[in-house]
């Protein structure tokens, strides 16, 4: 608890020396000196709160290792808190780019929140480095000056799906997951996956995002040998407990919000035994991982997850693409240019490049929740390399298909 | 020329050359803002503030216009449609809402209007196959009326500043007409109003209609801002919010929703960029205006006003609306 | 066939959790008049205070029921105060009383999160009632059936307080005539303070209780308020029958809602709540028109 004070006196801190910096009215020209302008859209209130906090403390914490400095020149870091609700996001991307004038956003954190502001950011043409879900960002509806360093909403279930069917030697799985685009998009690209793997996919349920009480859902899951979930926020834990208490031994397979490390230290020992796929690993052993994990533990107490890790990874990237770019960040197409060229060989998920729609390619790692002298862990089982959004498909078949959804692709009866 | 005339002319003049003097385009936008919540909240006030009944699910209506005109631009219909039947369907909700809740008063005219709130929101929320759920819907244009596009942020802002114009001077005709003066007669005195041979109902009725036109076209500008519609417009904090905004800023009066509006979108949106608190930040102010300034900020500063220059001037009678 | 005997089952274990939760309400909307939109607030705050306690935040952990009785005697506390510093303030106003419980609600959420962070706090199931029953083919944890238990024994409780105490006649004779309550001599007033306490208590308790199963994380205020507001407003304030029926009719909707006609679920909670209002609006059991 007393950690957890400090931690926010440190955030209020920085906060007031942002809000210090920035309460002058912006400077109309930016001379090459000038200090670069790094946003950030994440949630501080309301029940998303817990992944936005995360964020911030990634950003943070590698804007610390490089001495708040990218390619020779200051960063200047902003923070806004969307409330986690769409015409929030909308207003404070727009107090990010019409009033401090920054120079690449981070985030937001949800999908809706992102498709809220997607049109904007086009207009504006400010890059923007998210980690959200909503798929065809990078597919169907590309913008030019998006870039998700991330993953999208499936590209860790196809590895999920092909670990599930190839080696678990799953046949029947029912899926449950949120009843928004994010839950549609992974439980699509499971299904999709595991059905060509010689599985099949027997029912699919999708619970409210806001559920009190999982029972009438889980209630549902019969018939099967094995439970996709791809539940986020505090959902997973949740969900979990109601599937133990009712007595559901079935394995569980999900993405990186169902079985994120941050999470662990909430999960009891129902998570046990659980398998997940995340671009992430928090046993991942290089230098740059370790480094990571250090900080955040010293600064703020806890083991990253996949949100912290997900934006430390996003500023890297920034720092990287600047650097390319020689510091230069005033003509935007050529920095969003700079910033889809990054090559990254070490960051603490491994290398990892962009295609050209602006999405990462990079190593996704299959774990499994263990206990480790009473803690739990996810332990890495496997990793598949280079995986990109289009998994092992062609991206043009890939494309002419419709985006993964709630119907698509359909139950097989 | 009355200083309170005078006072009137400035707040105008300095509202029309507000883009001239704002220091950014941001903060164009965070007026737009303001205006259209005041014309949610001079909507609401003519319930709350006018007739003494106390709305808890006006969300519902607003967002009801929003997503009207968000799907039906989705159909592929034009601006123009899109606008008139997202104002058709805002009123016509207002007038089912009414025949519903108008059955009662006090808190069950709350309790009333609160499940209808939420039922629109679960709707919203729930019924994918025509809301979209969680996902919400787009808007990806904004209207060019006579070749003006509303894109640009300062005309978005002129035509927002007319609406909201057109909506005080409405209201203040409202408020100072013959019904005007019936209605806040069934607010005081519903027994002696229907004595009298006057049908409160229907006074009633009419003033929520007129409630729901201003709501509905405050919900069309606001899903013309955001460009995006989803189901938390519709939920009960927001449909706390608007009314906190009518309650703090002094209800009864043309001016103190506006102020309210003023109060809170700029504590959503600007002060919530230095502090991290901002959401126990409105909380205290809400409180603290309910229980220093009952009767809401424009009232109670005028008050405080009066007693500092210690005018005689005879006390106001501020009838609580029960 | 399970599929139906998990439903029935969790709808009464679920209304026993709204029964918990709604009882506090029921009283303070029944003898105070005024729909207490904290209430949420109160459950989440509740929850938070005991999961501190069983999960160990400040270093050591604590027996589950005897983080729920710390949690409980809390949040009364926190609830008289709030009465005797804020809503004492405003006689009679019903009005600003709703909305100081509204800013309340604000704070409280926002409180929570300064506090405990956005992580989801899990409480373990307290010793004894881990495990299993089992109905022919379906099993169940015994944790929720303990919980129909429990409210059962709070409502039998609660009902001697009313029925068999001196303080439960004053209560009653304020929920059906506060003026005629003055007249004969009771400190109505009083009575508020002690009421509000209560309901903030009961309302701490359940979300103590509820920490098993829903856990505790941001939001979970929003969660339930409009849940305890449709049992209230089903059953009839100030009506402990009333509260019962309600929560039981609520969990039946609500389970049987969510599994069965997903896409209206909040329509078909709310709807009754609906008709109770315009056919019935003191409601099942309720003894007056609030």
């Amino acid at each position: 608890m007393a950690r957890k004070f400090t931690r926010r006196k440190f955030m209020a801190g920085t906060a007031m020396g942002v809000a210090a910096a920035t309460f002058k009215f912006p400077a109309p020209a930016i001379a090459q000196a000038a200090p670069f302008k790094l946003g950030l859209l994440t949630v501080k209130t309301g029940p998303l709160a817990q992944g936005g906090i995360q964020m911030e403390q990634g950003v943070v914490t590698y804007l610390k290792e490089k001495s708040y400095t990218f390619a020779g020149r200051k960063v200047e870091f902003i923070s806004a808190d969307t409330g986690g609700s769409p015409a929030g996001t909308k207003t404070k991307a727009q107090e990010l780019v019409e009033r401090e004038k920054v120079d690449a956003i981070l985030g937001p954190l949800a999908a809706f929140e992102l498709l809220a502001i997607t049109d904007y950011i086009k207009e504006q043409k400010t890059p923007m480095l998210s980690l959200a879900g909503a798929e065809d960002m990078t597919q169907r509806r590309p913008n030019p000056y998006f870039l998700r360093p991330s993953a999208t909403s499936a590209q860790a279930m196809h590895p999920m799906a092909d670990f599930a069917a190839k080696e678990l030697k799953l046949k029947k799985v029912i899926t449950i997951s949120e009843d928004f685009a994010f839950g549609h998009e992974q439980m699509g690209g499971f299904q999709q996956t595991f059905e060509e793997a010689g599985g099949r996919i027997v029912n699919k349920i999708w619970p409210p995002l806001v559920t009190p009480d999982y029972t009438p859902f889980v209630a549902q899951i019969a018939d099967c040998d094995g439970v996709c979930q791809g539940f986020a926020g505090s959902n997973p834990l949740r969900f979990l407990k109601t599937y133990a208490a009712a007595g559901l031994k079935f394995p569980v397979v999900t993405g990186e919000t169902g079985g994120d490390d941050a999470l662990l230290r909430s999960f009891g020992d129902e998570a046990l035994g659980m398998y997940s796929c995340c671009p992430y690993t928090l046993d991942y052993a290089n230098d740059s991982n370790k480094r990571f994990v250090a900080a955040m533990q010293k600064d703020y107490g806890i083991d990253p997850g996949f949100y912290a890790a997900g934006l430390y990874v996003a500023a890297a990237v920034v720092d990287a693409g600047l650097q390319k770019n020689n510091g230069k960040s005033d003509d935007k197409e050529a920095f969003v240019k700079a910033l889809r060229s990054v090559d990254l060989k070490d960051t603490p998920r491994g290398q990892i490049k962009f295609d050209h729609f602006g999405n990462v390619v990079g190593d996704f790692f299959i774990r499994r929740v263990e206990k480790v002298n009473g803690k739990l862990v996810n332990k890495t089982l496997k990793t598949y390399n280079n995986v990109s959004q289009f998994w092992t498909y062609d991206e043009k078949k890939f494309l002419a298909a419709p985006v993964y959804s709630r119907n698509y692709p359909p139950l097989k009866t | 020329m009355s200083a309170r005339n005078l006072a009137i002319a400035l707040a105008f003049l300095a509202l029309v050359t507000l883009p001239f003097w704002m220091p950014g385009i941001y903060y164009i936008n965070v007026g737009s803002q303001i205006l259209f919540y005041a014309i949610f909240a001079l909507g609401l006030n003519v319930l709350v503030g006018y007739a003494g009944l106390v709305s808890l699910g006006h969300a519902g209506l607003f967002g009801v216009a929003a997503y009207a005109t968000g799907y039906m631009l989705q159909l592929g219909y034009g601006h123009t449609e899109a606008i008139l039947v997202a104002l058709v369907i805002g009123v016509a909700s207002m007038a089912l809402y009414a025949v519903l809740s108008l059955r009662s008063t006090g808190i069950g005219f709350i309790m009333i209007t609160l499940a209808l709130g939420e039922i629109l929101w679960g709707l919203a929320y729930r019924w994918i196959s025509l809301t979209g759920g969680d996902n919400g819907i787009n808007v990806p244009t904004r209207p060019a009326p006579f070749g003006y596009s509303l894109t640009v942020p300062t005309t978005f802002y002129y035509v927002t500043l007319i609406i909201f114009v057109a909506s005080v001077v409405l209201s203040a005709v409202f408020v100072n007409s013959p019904f005007g003066a019936s209605l806040m007669g069934t607010r005081d005195q519903p027994r002696r109003m229907n004595a009298l041979g006057y049908h409160v109902w229907m006074i009633r009725f009419y003033a929520c209609l007129f409630s729901g036109l201003l709501t509905a076209l405050s919900g069309i500008l606001f899903v013309y801002y955001t460009q995006f519609i989803s189901p938390q417009t519709l939920s009960l904090t927001s449909s706390a919010e608007v009314l906190l905004m009518v309650i703090s800023g002094g209800p009864g009066t043309l001016l103190g929703p506006i102020v309210g509006a003023g109060l809170v979108v700029v504590v959503k949106n600007v002060v919530s960029g230095f502090i991290e608190r901002w959401n126990f930040l409105l909380g205290a102010i809400f409180v603290a205006i309910v229980i220093l300034m009952p009767e809401g900020l424009v009232p109670g500063t005028a008050r405080l006003w009066r007693l500092a220059f210690r005018k005689r001037a005879k006390p106001v009678k501020t009838e609580t609306p029960s | 066939m399970s599929f139906w005997l998990v439903l029935t089952v969790n709808s009464v274990t679920f209304g026993g959790l709204l029964f918990l939760l709604s009882a506090g309400f029921s009283l303070i909307f029944g003898l105070m008049r005024i729909p207490n939109l904290t209430h949420g607030s109160l459950f989440m705050l509740g929850a938070y205070v005991g999961a501190t306690f069983v999960v160990g935040l400040l270093g050591f952990q604590l027996n589950f029921w005897l983080a729920a009785v710390i949690a409980t005697l809390t949040v009364a506390a926190a609830g008289a105060l709030a009465e005797r510093l804020l809503l004492r303030q405003l006689p009679g106003d019903q009005l600003a009383q709703v909305l100081v419980t509204l800013g309340l609600s604000f704070m409280a959420a926002d409180f929570c999160l300064m506090v405990w962070g956005g992580d989801p706090l899990s409480v373990e199931t307290p010793g004894g009632l881990g495990g299993f029953a089992r109905f022919g083919v379906a099993v169940f944890p015994i944790y929720r059936l303990a919980i129909i238990a429990i409210a059962v024994v709070v409502a039998l409780g609660l009902w001697l307080l009313l029925d068999r105490t001196r303080l439960g006649a004053m209560i009653r004779a304020g929920v059906d005539d506060p003026d005629m309550a003055r007249v004969v001599g009771i400190r109505v007033s009083q009575l508020f303070t002690i009421v509000f306490a209560l309901g903030a208590g009961l309302a701490a308790f359940a979300g103590i209780i509820g920490g098993p199963i829903l856990s505790v994380y941001p939001g979970l205020d929003q969660d339930m308020l409009p849940l305890a507001l449709v049992v209230v407003i089903l059953g009839g304030s100030g009506s402990l029958l009333g509260s019962f029926v309600g929560s039981i009719i609520v969990g039946f909707i609500y389970n049987f809602g969510q599994a069965l006609l997903p896409e209206l679920a909040y329509f078909v909670l709310f709807m009754p709540m609906l008709l109770v209002l315009l056919l019935r609006p003191q409601g099942l059991f309720g003894r007056h028109v609030p």
